[in-house]
């Protein structure tokens, strides 16, 4: 496929192998193999069985507390004094973020499947706070390796983990954040082949793990296409997510891409800026290569050895992407751009102060990009972004960067 | 088209031995510690050897190997660095069968008909590629075979009668049987349960049969060799490698010969083994 040639639908992928484009695939050593056929297999059951989306359903409204409101933050749109901007307030979700629409997702179907012992990679801890919290609701062990940089950083989300009755294991190998986190969980997964199932928390891994990672994520931007149309009348003119593996922005960005009026843009994180090396966007600073079971964007070095990405932001701080990312980005359907570490710092104080919403860092990227272009739209253009996760997490970490001794 | 580990396996087969089949990682603690241990492999009795190419994410290794990957990167290791190793092997030795086994991200970086070409310009015989199965095949195993080098496919317990087939379709050289569902270096198989899963695969396949992960000490290997066509012992001989090092990690003046002692032990196991066994 030609990039910039047009489909007549962006929603179909992936293929058979699993891949979108030329990314995606199933790069797993031959003792996983049969266990990604199996859980390909079972989800393709699942999808079909009004059962399985029946028990979704009532979890997600009674559990998660969905759907999360489609908020209008008027003051931070009269503040750009431009594009009026919705929040789809994901940070309200059981657990404080998007997080818990995977796993409540994931873990019907490891139920399905027999089994019996949960184990998931956390960066920041969102994902393993969320892992644990449906772990524990279903009486299931679960193991959470989190890079042992990461355990020492996010002390917090440590400790809500094992009140959740999870065990966290500090990875010490590699350089001991997010990419040797999963690395970690996919040695666990070999070792435990019968028993255990493997909890990837983003959109990224072996098929079919992208693509049933999306589906569950893709009830934000469903809810938020009929509330737009309820509150507006309408479709937004632009969707702005934030991306590290990139699930809150996929499943934002998912039922809108037939919607050719809409313009969508992922913000990546900048870290101390592009050009310094010190980053986090795969899109914009990396290049092709396989890991962690799919082909896909990476940060890595001349000998194709992996970089450690550098984020403000623990959770966008991976050095690869969702492959369906890396092939909306070639074929030019949703635009990547990136928002630096200071961006993100001075748009978390902006919604804090203006709209009484302290989010994460992550989507502080999101509305970083937000403060760079509604000031330039008309104010009959409507901006929705994602906060896909609240900020309670970094208030330590925040401090510190603003130099305030807590 | 017979290859040097064809030929080395029916050399073996003929003598009614097994093979030894020893790993090291290239560059590990650096170029130079390495080539005095890879060149001392034949002599000390390594019929196949293994050439890990360092991976920064060596997803299905155990920590002997990952941190042996990490030595190597640490001091420099590229993927040309572990082909002039080859080269230099190979100026003394023309018969050892040599195999590169790692991931498959650094191979596709560099460009895979690059990198084929490099390898067979520098005399590498076969691939293991841990993360590429059947699956995608198109990737690399094709064009390695279609570039005359043997594609050694992992077989594991995992892997059911069903799909045996599809495993072994386009592998060559020998089959590598990964003796446990884990990582390198981790749980010691049971020789029973390691003969029953050969006898299975050989109800699929000609070639022959190594198996590998968890073998540590001569009499394992021993044991296995009892039960395969060759045993393949990684974790324990790169272990050795890390107690040799100075403290500014290089090999010791004695290192090379101290692992390579433990090379010596181990294939006295597995040579011994069936000369034992008819006892």
């Amino acid at each position: 496929m030609d990039a910039g040639s047009k489909l007549n639908s962006y929603r179909t992928g992936p293929d058979e192998r699993g891949r979108f484009g030329i990314f995606g695939g199933r790069f797993v050593a031959e003792t996983l193999m049969p266990l990604i056929l199996d859980l390909e297999k079972a989800y393709d059951a699942a999808k079909e069985d009004p059962a399985f989306h029946a028990e979704l359903q009532h979890m997600n409204t009674h559990y998660a507390g969905r759907p999360s409101p489609l908020y209008f933050a008027e003051r931070l749109t009269e503040h750009f004094g431009g594009a009026k901007i919705y929040l789809k307030r994901e940070e309200l979700n059981h657990t404080g973020s998007h997080k818990i629409n995977n796993c409540l997702g994931q873990i019907q179907l490891a139920r399905r499947m027999g089994k019996t012992r949960i184990i998931a990679e956390t960066g920041a801890g969102q994902h393993g706070v969320a892992s644990a919290t449906v772990a524990a609701r279903y009486g299931l062990p679960c193991v959470v390796y989190m890079g042992a940089t990461d355990v020492e950083r996010q002390k917090p989300n440590v400790f809500r983990m094992k009140l959740l009755g999870a065990e966290v294991v500090p990875v010490t190998s590699g350089s001991g954040t997010l990419k040797d986190a999963m690395n970690e969980a996919l040695r666990d997964w070999v070792t435990n082949v019968d028993d255990t199932y493997y909890l990837i928390g983003t959109v990224a891994g072996p098929h079919p793990y992208p693509a049933m990672v999306r589906d569950f994520q893709s009830v934000i931007g469903t809810e938020a296409k009929v509330q737009m149309q309820e509150m507006e009348g309408r479709l937004p003119d632009t969707l702005v997510a934030c991306i590290g593996g990139g699930s809150n922005a996929m499943g934002l960005f998912h039922p809108f891409l037939d919607d050719e009026s809409v313009e969508v843009i992922g913000v990546e994180a900048g870290g101390h800026g592009i050009e310094t090396g010190q980053h986090s966007a795969s899109i914009l600073g990396g290049s092709p290569g396989v890991l962690h079971g799919n082909r896909t964007n990476l940060l890595q070095d001349a000998d194709g050895q992996i970089l450690e990405g550098h984020s403000i932001s623990a959770g966008l701080d991976y050095p690869g992407i969702g492959p369906e990312h890396s092939w909306l980005a070639d074929i030019g359907r949703v635009k990547y751009v990136a928002a630096t570490d200071k961006e993100a710092l001075e748009a978390f104080q902006l919604l804090s102060k203006i709209e009484g919403i302290i989010p994460a860092l992550e989507p502080c990227h999101a509305l970083a990009h937000v403060a760079k272009i509604a000031p330039t739209m008309s104010k009959d253009q409507i901006i929705l972004v994602c906060l896909s996760g609240r900020g309670d997490k970094d208030v330590f970490s925040v401090a510190e960067h603003l130099g305030v001794t807590l | 088209m017979s290859t040097r580990l064809d030929k080395r396996f029916a050399k073996l087969k003929a003598e009614g031995r097994s093979a030894f089949v020893t790993f090291i990682t290239a560059c590990d603690p650096d170029f130079d510690g390495s080539f005095e241990v890879l060149k001392g492999l034949p002599a000390a009795g390594a019929d196949v050897i293994e050439l890990g190419m360092p991976f920064t994410d060596p997803m299905a290794d155990g920590p002997a190997i990952q941190a042996s990957s990490q030595r190597a990167l640490k001091a420099g290791a590229t993927m040309h660095k572990t082909l002039e190793l080859v080269t230099r092997f190979r100026k003394d030795d023309h018969d050892t069968p040599i195999v590169l086994m790692g991931y498959y991200n650094p191979i596709y970086h560099m460009g895979v008909d690059k990198f084929l070409a490099a390898a067979k310009g520098a005399g590498v015989d076969g691939l293991i590629v841990v993360d590429l199965p059947p699956e995608e095949d198109d990737e690399l195993c094709e064009p390695a075979m279609k570039a005359g080098l043997n594609f050694i496919r992992l077989a594991t317990p995992t892997t059911d009668d069903r799909r045996l087939p599809a495993v072994l379709a386009n592998t060559s050289g020998f089959v590598y049987y990964v003796s446990i569902n884990g990582i390198t270096g981790s749980a010691s198989p049971q020789a029973r349960d390691v003969a029953a899963a050969v006898a299975r695969i050989k109800r699929h396949t000609s070639l022959p049969v190594a198996v590998g992960f968890g073998i540590r000490t001569p009499e394992q290997a021993a044991a296995i060799a009892r039960a395969a066509d060759g045993a393949v012992v990684g974790s324990a001989i790169v272990d050795a490698i890390a107690q040799e090092l100075d403290s500014a990690g290089k090999l010791k003046s004695t290192g090379a010969a101290k692992v390579l002692a433990l090379v010596s032990d181990l294939a006295r196991g597995v040579h011994n083994a069936r000369a034992t066994a008819a006892e």
